[in-house]
């Protein structure tokens, strides 16, 4: 019976409606009442700390490589210890498409995404955030992780010092 | 002469306050539909203007008006100006004809609570309401597009399929009423309403109105996303707002249509009458809404199928047998 069937079809779903109009609803007024995002969640960038209050950063542009909108740049600089750091660091979040690559691409986790999502503004160039706007004084998604401590040239140990290191290579010895 | 002064004066108040009444009444019914709608999808619907969204059809008007208002540069501009009205007015205009209430005495004098008791009140109605597709077909051709204008033929060939089967729907009704005068028709259900007694006839008359007013599950003049728009695709600003406003217009004009045929006007218990009419449109509207919110749109063939092979049959059958009814009771 096809004309029973499109009837109660019909019919049905009124009774749901009708239902579901006395039962509460589930939205969240969002300016009043905000959810915190769970920590891992994927907004704005930020520019981390190893465990010992450094910069994580050693101005590899990799994440500025791998990012597709071409919005990071930075100026490398190197302390007399040799170790690198960035001069300056630019992101410009009116073109970020917060698409994660750059965390992704970086070897030392300096660039990581936090959760702050909830950062409009009026005049696109209140977007462009420099290196003291970006870095936080905490290690982000991993507190423990410090560079230096596994790889890289001897800042922290002599060079190949590191536990999980190996020693220099000298590249005269792979000759043919 | 003075008699004549307050007459006149007594008509324009009247007019007066039918059009504040109705245009208020449209605007609310946007507000009252996006509540219900969000209610039945289990969220809250507007509440940021005003206290619990008051004020959003007033936010509402103040955005229309403050968009840009583009007109197509090849179109016929003066039918392009002159559709949106055309679609409120005609809209704005059935409503001379409905009786919401019984005549009152006021200052000694009878007043009909009803702008103008035309005898021939159907053919009125149903006259205004097919000039009501002339706002669609010109809109749809005076922008100059072609998706206007298919939108425009399509929702054009909608209408006119369905006004059919809404007039014939209403042909029991005069035959039962023996009057084509609305109060008489709605005199004539002191004891039980038409939508009692005929019940197919008002269920095919309720479905025709839906149609008539491009509601859902019939308002493929709005598909935006399957369809595009129809024929307002080029209309923007306060003239595609006209034309929103005249469809609510005409839902609170059909909606009174449906309670002066089916629902017994303003009959009711206890209540004034005039409070029972708002109650009966109301509780239409209501209807309304509530079919929006469940059931899906129809296809387009489908709806000509409907309409042709399933309504127009079964309102002529009915047409039939009432006469037929009537004709035994009667010998
Ligand atoms: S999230 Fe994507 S777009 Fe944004 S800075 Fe990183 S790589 Fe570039
Ligand atoms: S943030 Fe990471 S990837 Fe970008 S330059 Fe610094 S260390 Fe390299």
């Amino acid at each position: 019976m096809t004309l029973f069937r499109d009837i109660k079809g019909t019919v049905q779903p009124f009774w749901i409606t009708l239902r579901t109009m006395l039962r509460k609803p589930v939205t969240v007024q969002y300016p009043e009442e905000q959810r915190p995002p769970a920590e891992r969640a994927r907004a704005r960038m930020i520019l981390t700390r190893d465990p010992d209050g450094g910069e994580r950063c050693v101005a590899c542009h990799l994440c500025s490589a791998a990012c597709p909108v071409d919005c990071i740049s930075m100026q490398a600089a190197e302390a007399p210890d040799g170790r690198r750091y960035a001069a300056w660091f630019r992101i410009n979040f009116a073109r970020c498409i917060f698409c994660g690559l750059c965390a992704e691409a970086c070897p030392t986790l300096a660039i990581q995404m936090s959760p702050e999502f909830a950062f409009c503004k009026d005049d696109p160039l209140d977007l462009v955030y420099e290196k003291q706007d970006l870095l936080v004084d905490h290690g982000g998604k991993n507190r423990d992780y410090n560079f230096y401590r596994h790889a890289g040239i001897g800042v922290v140990n002599p060079r190949g010092g590191n536990d999980d290191e190996y020693g220099p290579v000298d590249v005269k010895s792979n000759l043919p | 002469m003075t008699e004549g002064l307050i007459t006149l004066a007594l008509i324009l108040a009247k007019l007066l306050l039918i059009l504040g009444v109705l245009l208020s009444a449209a605007a609310y019914l946007v507000l009252m539909e996006r509540k219900l709608l969000g209610r039945m999808q289990m969220r809250y619907g507007p509440n940021r203007a005003g206290p619990g969204g008051m004020f959003q059809p007033l936010a509402d008007v103040i955005k229309l008006i403050t968009k840009e208002d583009f007109i197509p540069p090849q179109g016929d501009r003066a039918i392009f100006f002159l559709a949106p009205g055309l679609a409120a007015l005609t809209a704005l205009l059935a409503f001379a004809v409905v009786p919401f209430a019984p005549p009152v005495n006021l200052f000694g004098r009878e007043l009909p609570m009803v702008v103008c008791d035309l005898n021939i009140g159907v053919l009125y109605f149903l006259g205004l309401s097919s000039l009501a597709v002339y706002g669609v077909a010109l809109g749809g051709w005076a922008s100059n597009s072609k998706y206007a204008l298919l939108g425009g033929i399509r929702s054009l060939a909608q209408l006119l399929s369905y006004e059919l089967a809404m007039g014939l729907a209403l042909i029991p009704v005069v035959l039962m009423a023996r009057s084509f005068s609305l109060t008489d028709i709605v005199l004539a259900q002191q004891g039980l309403p038409f939508a009692l007694l005929n019940p197919l006839a008002f269920v095919v008359f309720m479905i025709s109105t839906a149609a008539e007013c491009k509601r859902l599950p019939f308002d493929l003049p709005e598909a935006e996303n399957e369809l595009v728009a129809g024929f307002h695709t080029e209309y923007s600003g306060l003239r595609f707002g006209l034309f929103f406003v005249g469809e609510y217009i005409n839902l609170i004009i059909l909606g009174s249509m449906v309670t002066v045929f089916f629902l017994g006007g303003w009959h009711g218990p206890f209540l004034p009458p005039i409070v029972w009419f708002m109650l009966k449109v109301l509780a239409v509207a209501f209807f309304f809404i509530w079919t929006r919110a469940t059931l899906p749109r129809l296809r387009y063939d489908q709806l000509m199928h409907f309409g042709w092979k399933v309504l127009i049959p079964l309102s002529l059958l009915n047409v039939l047998v009432t006469g037929a009814v009537l004709l035994w009771l009667k010998g």
